[in-house]
């Protein structure tokens, strides 16, 4: 890591700390901009670092929001009534019960995520380009449509979330935290995985995927790895988020593919789709805009988002990082170098 | 003749009705250069691609260090040492050339440990070794997109001598590259052949390069095995210089 | 759903042919805005995603037409085919064309960007409530359980005649042939001197104007909403990959098919499946896609 990369990241840290102390109104925003930021860089796994365009990764978001639901009441209380009973009884849980729930919820809607990535990566990692794309989308509209049949976990009505013991306070703060650490080590472990063998590899996949395979790469252990951790992570952040709203419904804050479904996208396209940081910066400006601009659009927010993801890409399919590395090719290593390979070794020694 | 290290056994291979390979047999040795000719849509790719088990092939059997391939699929062979590179060369073009050197280490021992190794030390030092030798070095950097068609075409060739193979079929290595360039890429194949012990099998076009490159020599026509033997025996062939200058 | 079952073929088996009948109508608005997404995929190869919003609109357009001017919606049909071949000329010239040269992905999330976009205005417009018009024809009844509105009648014999002139006018027309020739090397066209940026400009105006009527079948025979695009976009999806490109009958034969599965569907499992068993549908041919592929050592794509 380069001073500058560390101090970059001290400058996050801090104002990642001092944020919700100097804006505590804005606490909960805040974290949904982290939720952004790990689903922009998830999505970039396999959108923009292997060229596999998934319009479907918010289905493990949802999987992860029911599946964490359904651990945290099974535990303690039987599903079916809990969520036939809606508003009639309030089960109580205690500080020790919620907070076992809520951390079980969290690894197991993870897990199971990851399981169904696996699965499902059976079915679609056939499939390229346009194939692929509208086989996760068709996914993800029928996880939201099947979720809504099934009575057990409160069908469309939803389920009410346990209630955190603790003060409203208190409450942003610990769901801050919890996704500005997921979101935090998203981006650590997709930083190291980057630099490694993988990261060349799910590259190789997005450029020329036949010839990677005649070189005799692994191509389906690859994909489906980069998959399972976009899944895993997007199921931990659903059951954060399931949490962190109070109440989940299948169509609008589970599987909601008209709006996170796409934003993630849209914000990977944004900053730069194929790089570490492009997704990061991406979520940043599209979560600053839309947040600023939001209240002043009066129902008109969605057109302009429409609008916005329209001229992103029709004009500016690069994005941020994208262009960058265009105009500055020298800043991203991209040159030609005259020493022969003793020449820079001996220059190597030398320093 | 001794071990062959690729045995093609009556290899038949047709696509819709067009009779692409019929009843081929051919024998590659271990450590040999071995070339194969024959006019334009005479089944010479075809042939590779069934070799590297691109596609089925309808009957007949390829044997791979005595080992029955015609089953597996083009990961699996490739993973066997046996590598081919292609005739509209194909590497991946949004990559520097170091990374593309990199990624092609053998995944034969395909441990999971591999898949998340590091990319600095021993094999960026190869990396960077293999482009020297095939000219490369001062471009690494840049994105191989960007690189002339002949620059990828060594690329490419670079980029499989990097996974190390046991056999290497090369389709056309000389095909669009500046004539002046030829014999330095001459060179290297032999190099490659002699220092690096790679058996080569290619398919040329440029009659002057493989008489020289070759020690044995395939001849096909119209989907069927015409001739074969020494570069000196074809020479003077009738049925060869039938077939290229007899107009198919 | 064992209760749905007996009901269908044990108590009742007529009321098998009101399912049919029910099928064959909602498929004819399948089978034409698939054979819309076809035109577009195969001659210009963009894979339009607010495919099912092209539909809506020109629902809500008749919808508008009716109860601003009290035009009737069978009246209506060729006003609203002007008018969204007019926008979708438009979509060209100032969506499509950018994208085209482009690799898939970005026309298909260009078009997903277009599908939200006209997903909210017609809410702005229309608000998000279900809506019908009513055609205020006869309704037949068989048998005392088989309902036969006359508007699905007509609807389905215009439909009919307008598939006919569209096959006709891509058979005869020059215009058609140009974009046949297009389809088949649009850079071989290009140098025999046809203007391609005309022709894909006329394909996906074309294919505006097909979606629009059905559309218009939509608003008579069932509901419009703003939000129910994409549901049409994924069923078209379904059909055009079943069918493949190119093969016009097959297209609109599985468009009928879809229309029959769904309609059993929603009877057996209920009506909140009916898109499921869309994506399902679409999921399956993936799947027996890949297993044929699959043979032949490729991917689908």
């Amino acid at each position: 890591m380069s001073r500058n990369t560390l101090i970059l990241y001290i400058i996050i840290l801090a104002a990642s700390i001092l944020g919700p102390i100097l804006l505590p109104a804005y606490t909960q925003q805040m974290a949904i901009l982290w939720v952004m930021i790990l689903m922009a860089s998830t999505w970039d796994i396999l959108g923009g670092q292997m060229g596999y365009n998934s319009l479907g990764n918010i289905t493990f978001f949802g999987v992860g929001m029911y599946l964490s639901a359904i651990i945290q009441i099974s535990m303690f209380y039987d599903v079916g009534e809990y969520t036939s009973a809606f508003g009639a009884i309030k089960p109580e849980f205690t500080d020790s019960q919620y907070f076992t729930g809520f951390f079980l919820g969290i690894i197991g809607a993870g897990l199971g995520s990851m399981i169904l990535s696996l699965l499902l990566g059976f079915i679609v990692f056939g499939l390229r380009g346009p194939y692929f794309a509208i086989g996760t989308l068709g996914v993800a509209i029928t996880a939201g449509q099947i979720t809504g049949t099934i009575d057990y976990i409160g069908g469309g009505s939803g389920i009410s979330m346990p209630f955190f013991p603790g003060d409203i306070y208190f409450r942003s703060i610990f769901f801050y935290i919890l996704c500005f650490l997921l979101a935090a080590s998203v981006h650590l472990i997709l930083r190291w995985l980057y630099s490694t063998q993988f990261g060349l590899a799910i590259n190789a996949i997005r450029d020329d995927e036949d010839k990677a395979e005649a070189m005799g790469i692994p191509t389906l252990r690859y994909k489906q790895f980069g998959w399972a951790i976009a899944a895993f992570f997007m199921g931990c952040i659903g059951a954060v988020f399931g949490n962190m709203v109070g109440f989940i419904e299948p169509i609008e804050v589970a599987f909601p593919t008209p709006t996170f479904g796409i934003f993630m996208v849209a914000m990977a396209l944004l900053g730069g789709k194929g790089t570490l940081w492009g997704p990061v910066i991406g979520a940043v400006l599209f979560h600053l805009v839309k947040e600023t601009t939001w209240t002043y659009l009066l129902g008109w927010q969605y057109v302009a988002l429409g609008l916005i993801i329209i001229l992103n890409i029709v004009f500016f399919q690069q994005g941020i990082m994208g262009w960058l590395q265009t105009k500055f090719p020298e800043k991203f290593g991209i040159f030609i170098d005259d020493k022969t390979h003793e020449e820079s070794r001996v220059a190597m020694d030398d320093k | 003749m001794g071990n062959p290290i690729i045995n093609v056994e009556n290899v038949s291979k047709s696509y819709g009705g067009v009779k692409a390979n019929m009843n081929i047999s051919m024998k590659v040795e271990a450590g040999s250069i071995t070339g194969i000719i024959g006019p334009n849509g005479c089944g010479k790719t075809t042939l590779f691609n069934s070799i590297v088990g691109y596609h089925a092939i309808d009957s007949g059997s390829i044997k791979f260090d005595n080992q029955e391939i015609s089953k597996l699929w083009v990961g699996d062979i490739a993973r066997l040492g046996l590598l081919r590179t292609f005739q509209q060369t194909r590497i991946y073009n949004k990559m520097n050339c170091v990374d593309n050197m990199q990624i092609s280490i053998s995944h034969r021992k395909g441990s999971a440990s591999k898949m998340f190794a590091s990319r600095k030390g021993e094999i960026k030092d190869r990396a960077e070794h293999l482009l020297e030798f095939v000219g490369l070095y001062s471009k690494r950097n840049l994105i191989s997109g960007d690189l002339s068609f002949g620059q990828q075409k060594l690329l490419e060739f670079a980029m499989a001598l990097m996974n190390e193979p046991k056999v290497l079929l090369l389709d056309e290595p000389t095909a669009g590259i500046n004539p002046t360039l030829i014999n330095g890429l001459i060179d290297r194949l032999r190099k490659a052949n002699e220092e690096l012990g790679i058996t080569l099998c290619v398919i040329e076009h440029n009659m002057r390069v493989i008489m020289n490159l070759a020690s044995d020599i395939y001849c096909l026509s119209n989907g069927k095995m015409l001739a074969s033997g020494k570069p000196s025996e074809l020479q003077n062939d009738e049925r060869v210089i039938d077939a290229y200058l007899g107009g198919h | 759903m064992i209760d749905n079952l007996n009901l269908l073929f044990v108590y009742a088996p007529i009321m098998n042919i009101q399912v049919i009948l029910d099928g064959i109508f909602v498929g004819a608005v399948f089978a034409l805005s698939a054979y819309g997404l076809a035109l577009v995929w195969g001659v210009m190869n963009v894979k339009n995603l607010a495919q099912g919003d092209f539909v809506i609109m020109g629902g809500f357009i008749a919808l508008g037409l009716h109860e601003y001017l009290g035009i009737h919606p069978i009246i209506s049909i060729p006003i609203v085919l002007i008018l969204m071949f007019a926008y979708g000329w438009a979509v060209y010239k100032l969506i499509i064309k950018r994208v085209i040269d482009n690799d898939m992905f970005v026309s298909l999330l260009a078009t997903f960007g277009l599908s939200l976009l006209m997903q909210q205005v017609m809410n702005l417009i229309y608000g998000p409530e279900v809506r019908i018009i009513d055609p205020e024809l006869p309704i037949y009844e068989f048998f005392d359980f088989i309902t036969v509105p006359m508007a699905k009648i007509i609807s389905l014999i215009l439909a009919a005649i307008f598939a006919l002139i569209i096959t006709i006018f891509m058979k005869k027309s020059r215009m058609g042939q140009a974009i046949r020739a297009t389809a088949q090397d649009a850079r071989a066209a290009r140098v025999l001197g046809i203007n391609t940026d005309n022709v894909y400009a006329f394909t996906f105006a074309l294919n505006a104007a097909i979606c629009g009527v059905a559309g218009v079948m939509v608003s008579i025979i069932w509901v419009l909403q703003p939000f129910y695009g994409i549901t049409y976009s994924l069923r078209t999806f379904a059909i055009v990959t079943a069918a493949g490109l190119g093969n016009l009958p097959a297209v609109i034969g599985t468009g009928f098919v879809l229309g029959l599965i769904e309609k059993y569907t929603s009877i057996i499992l209920g009506v909140e499946y009916e898109i499921a068993a869309a994506v399902v549908m679409l999921l399956v041919v993936l799947m027996w896609r890949q297993i044929q592929m699959r043979k032949n050592r490729q991917a689908v794509r």
